[in-house]
């Protein structure tokens, strides 16, 4: 008879336990990033690139600091962003705006169903799509555009479908209310829509940022990464997850890693809490 | 034409080129596969051989889709607790409290985190761990890539069930806690059927994102071709062999890696679709 | 169809055989032919699905937006056919107001009444947009609520002032007819007074059409009542007339609370 209530109980404590466990390791991470990485950021952390191994491990041997920052990596990750941006952001907020303005339709399902299977797709795969297209046929080697390519590619899904949950959300009224005025259809979705979801637009958008800012697989294959600042398309480029690889792969470096890692990480968390603050609530 | 059809054309004009990039994608990946698959016919996907040097290039894919579903499915064991128990405890026992909420938006965080920085924190701080407790020598491993993407997809698993959990109408509970049914009673009783299809797919997404995963798993899991005798065994996933070896594959080795993306994007959308449809079920 | 339809000189607006249908065979509003009085509030009653919404709607040709919809018959204001007007001048002339109060969120509470002109690129002198705006917000008794706030966001206002502001943002365009669904099914009694006060008012200088679920409403303000019944006219008539003498047994049953 109380073998109920028992069982009750200790399901509730698991429950409790596993929840604490799955949010440990958030926390380790961070700690983890903080403790090893503070060290090494300060101002030429941000204005100079990376070092040289032979400096790097120069300065290990003698017990300072490594020189050097991740410049290089910060004006490429800027670069490759800033692109690819500026490709997802008009073609997915449209395409958003069609699926939306769509909804039942069978071609509409199409599509939407497409922006979901590109969505999962895994990195490295989309990588391989921008080595093809970008660094084989059109830079002719490595280069800060196939890099674009790729996170563009990643951008465009979550995009797409950010923007038509977040018009799925005005009501149908707001949008007669311009067609009783006359108004045409286009200004009806520049002045009308997009001014009325436009946090929610942004939030879809910084998310997608936020989601391609720490990629590294599709860049390490498409990008490659370069010692230098470059702000050259068809020439390589860093990027800051480009850098940790290499100072992953690098013994002297190691110090490095932590210090970048923690810079990408607070990066993404930052635009991350910023665009839940300005998402506009559900009801 | 006036404006009207213009505003329209123009928005299906756009939603036309993810349509494009999609079968560009499949293109793309399909014409790089063809030469693998004309040398060894279907062989490929069920050979074990995995051998580079010229004159007996020999290339099998077995060992990598083997690797991959081990990990992945390791992983979501793994995960699967923790990612139930968090939902519950979201959704269920602490319900719109504040810790529910913190715990909900460390969970979030951890989506946030870059692929590469989990293999940096797997590498210097779960390895270690796993050698002290003489799981593996090295540290590497199928087991030691698990436990990271484990903790990598419990966003995945956990956001959308607690959603689903949170949608269950009181009501429905309520009949059963009139009844003097215990509340695990009521959870498994009322709320997990009522959620179930819910709470499926977003394990099956959550799959689905540990079998593309990239970057962590390239670096735990020790990088070997061949089909790992236990789970603490090193070994190769289709993502990590990918992006470990694309950089100076050239000929019919690169076209074994894109046969492998192709595969790899395949399995994906596969799983994305059943995801789907099982979503589709709940609603 | 024997159903009785008073006769209107000059009338504003002269339905003639309409038919509007979403599905093939089936049509949502069949045959109607009916004539409306230039300033005079006409309703537009019968239960759910009758048609009366698809019909207010085909005034101001918003029955359009439906998929595969079809239309025969046709509909004169002021002796030109609407189908031959652009949908901007139609809309000029024909103003619409909606069951839920929807003024644009994005947009403050001026630039929502001046929204026609804005939304349609009409440039207007400052100082004519603030006496329109201020026209407008008077007429709907708005003015000195929402005078001080003027630029900011509509949604502190309650449900019948949102509502008042979506009738101001018609006025706005100076029409000569306002449509209104339904239009204080969402508000509360005060509200829905307020607004039928207004309406009464405004009929001085407009044509109103409203389609309406409660018949004491349309007792109450309309001239001319339109009862229609799965989706034909069955009754037109002087709304005193009609309330207190109904010439077909449906609406009879319909005003007696039978059905609907």
């Amino acid at each position: 008879m109380t073998a109920r209530p028992i069982k009750n109980s200790i399901f509730k404590g698991a429950v409790i336990v596993f929840s604490l466990i799955a949010i440990t390791p958030i926390l380790l991470i961070i700690y983890e990033l903080v403790r090893k990485g503070y060290k090494q950021i300060n101002i030429s952390f941000f204005t100079e690139v990376a070092p040289s191994t032979w400096d790097a491990m120069m300065a290990n041997n003698n017990g300072e600091l490594i020189p050097g920052g991740i410049l290089n990596g910060i004006t490429g990750t800027l670069l490759m962003v800033f692109v690819a941006s500026i490709i997802a952001i008009p073609i997915g907020l449209i395409t958003g705006i069609y699926l939306y303005e769509n909804a039942g339709k069978r071609y509409a399902n199409v599509i939407r169903s497409i922006s979901d299977i590109l969505q999962g797709s895994p990195s490295i795969v989309i990588g391989i799509i921008g080595y093809f297209w970008v660094v084989k046929y059109i830079t002719n080697g490595f280069s800060a555009l196939a890099g674009s390519v790729a996170l563009a590619i990643m951008m465009l899904p979550l995009i797409i479908r950010s923007t038509e949950e977040t018009l799925k959300m005005i009501p149908q009224t707001i949008k007669e209310a311009g067609l009783a005025l006359g108004v045409p259809y286009h200004k009806i979705i520049m002045r009308v829509l997009i001014p009325t979801s436009f946090s929610g637009l942004v939030t879809g958008i910084l998310l997608a940022l936020s989601r391609v800012i720490g990629e590294t697989a599709p860049l390490l294959i498409t990008a490659l990464g370069s010692p230098m600042v470059n702000f050259n398309l068809d020439k390589p480029a860093s990027a800051v997850p480009l850098l940790i690889w290499e100072f992953y792969n690098d013994p002297n470096m190691v110090n490095l890693i932590w210090s970048s890692s923690l810079f990408l990480v607070v990066f993404i968390l930052t635009m991350n809490l910023i665009s839940k603050k300005i998402a506009p609530k559900k009801n | 034409m006036n404006s009207e059809n213009i505003t329209k054309n123009i928005l299906f004009v756009t939603s036309l080129i993810i349509l494009l990039i999609s079968i560009g994608m499949v293109i793309t990946l399909v014409s790089g596969s063809i030469p693998i698959f004309k040398e060894f016919g279907f062989q490929f996907i069920y050979s074990t051989e995995w051998d580079p040097t010229a004159g007996r290039e020999n290339y099998g894919a077995l060992p990598v889709i083997v690797g991959t579903l081990i990990t992945s499915f390791l992983a979501l064991i793994i995960c699967l607790p923790l990612a139930f128990s968090t939902s519950l405890f979201i959704a269920e026992y602490y319900k719109g409290s504040i810790i529910s909420k913190i715990i909900g938006t460390l969970i979030d965080l951890l989506a946030g985190i870059p692929s590469i920085v989990y293999g940096l924190w797997g590498f210097y701080v779960l390895r270690p761990f796993i050698v002290q407790l003489g799981l593996s020598e090295q540290g590497y491993g199928i087991f030691t890539s698990s436990l990271v993407l484990a903790i990598m997809i419990i966003p995945y698993a956990t956001s959308l069930s607690t959603e689903i959990i949170s949608l269950v109408p009181n009501h429905l509970k309520e009949a059963a806690y009139s009844l003097g049914a215990t509340r695990l009673e009521v959870i498994f009783n009322v709320t997990v059927p009522a959620a179930r299809s819910g709470i499926i797919a977003s394990y099956i997404l959550a799959f689905g994102r540990a079998i593309g995963e990239t970057m962590a798993v390239t670096m735990l899991i020790g990088n070997r071709n061949a089909i790992p005798h236990s789970i603490f065994d090193i070994g190769n996933t289709m993502a990590s062999v990918i992006a470990n070896q694309f950089g100076e594959a050239e000929g019919l080795k690169l076209s074994a890696l894109i046969a492998i993306g192709l595969l790899l994007f395949l399995i994906t959308a596969i799983i994305n679709y059943l995801g789907k449809l099982v979503i589709k079920q709940f609603s | 169809m024997n159903s009785s339809i008073i006769e209107i000189k000059k009338p504003i607006i002269s339905i003639q055989n309409l038919s509007v249908s979403y599905e093939k065979g089936k049509n949502a509003v069949n045959k109607v032919t009916a004539d409306i009085k230039k300033n005079s509030i006409t309703a537009i009653m019968g239960p759910s699905g009758c048609g009366k919404s698809t019909l207010l709607r085909a005034i101001n040709r918003m029955h359009e937006l439906y998929p595969n919809i079809k239309t025969e018959g046709k509909i004169l204001l002021n002796d030109q056919d609407i189908s031959r007007l652009s949908l901007i001048d139609l809309r000029r002339k024909v103003g619409m107001v909606f069951q839920h109060p929807n003024p644009f969120p994005s947009m403050s509470i001026y630039d929502n009444v001046i929204s026609g002109y804005k939304l349609n690129g009409i440039r207007q002198k400052k100082s004519k947009r603030d006496d329109i705006v201020e026209k407008s917000l008077q007429d709907v008794a708005l003015w000195s609520e929402v005078k001080d706030s003027l630029f900011k966001k509509g949604n502190f206002l309650s449900g019948g002032q949102q509502q008042r502001l979506c009738i101001a943002r018609a006025l706005a365009f100076e029409p000569d007819v306002i449509l209104l669904d339904e239009p204080t099914s969402a508000l509360d009694p005060i509200a829905t007074s307020k607004i039928e006060e207004l309406l009464v008012k405004l009929k001085k200088d407009y044509t109103i059409v409203m389609v309406t679920h409660n018949m004491a409403q349309a007792a109450r303000i309309s001239d001319q009542s339109i009862f229609m019944y799965l989706g034909d006219l069955i009754e037109y008539g002087k709304t005193k007339v009609m309330f207190t003498n109904p010439s077909d047994k449906r609406t009879e049953e319909y005003l007696t609370g039978k059905f609907g």
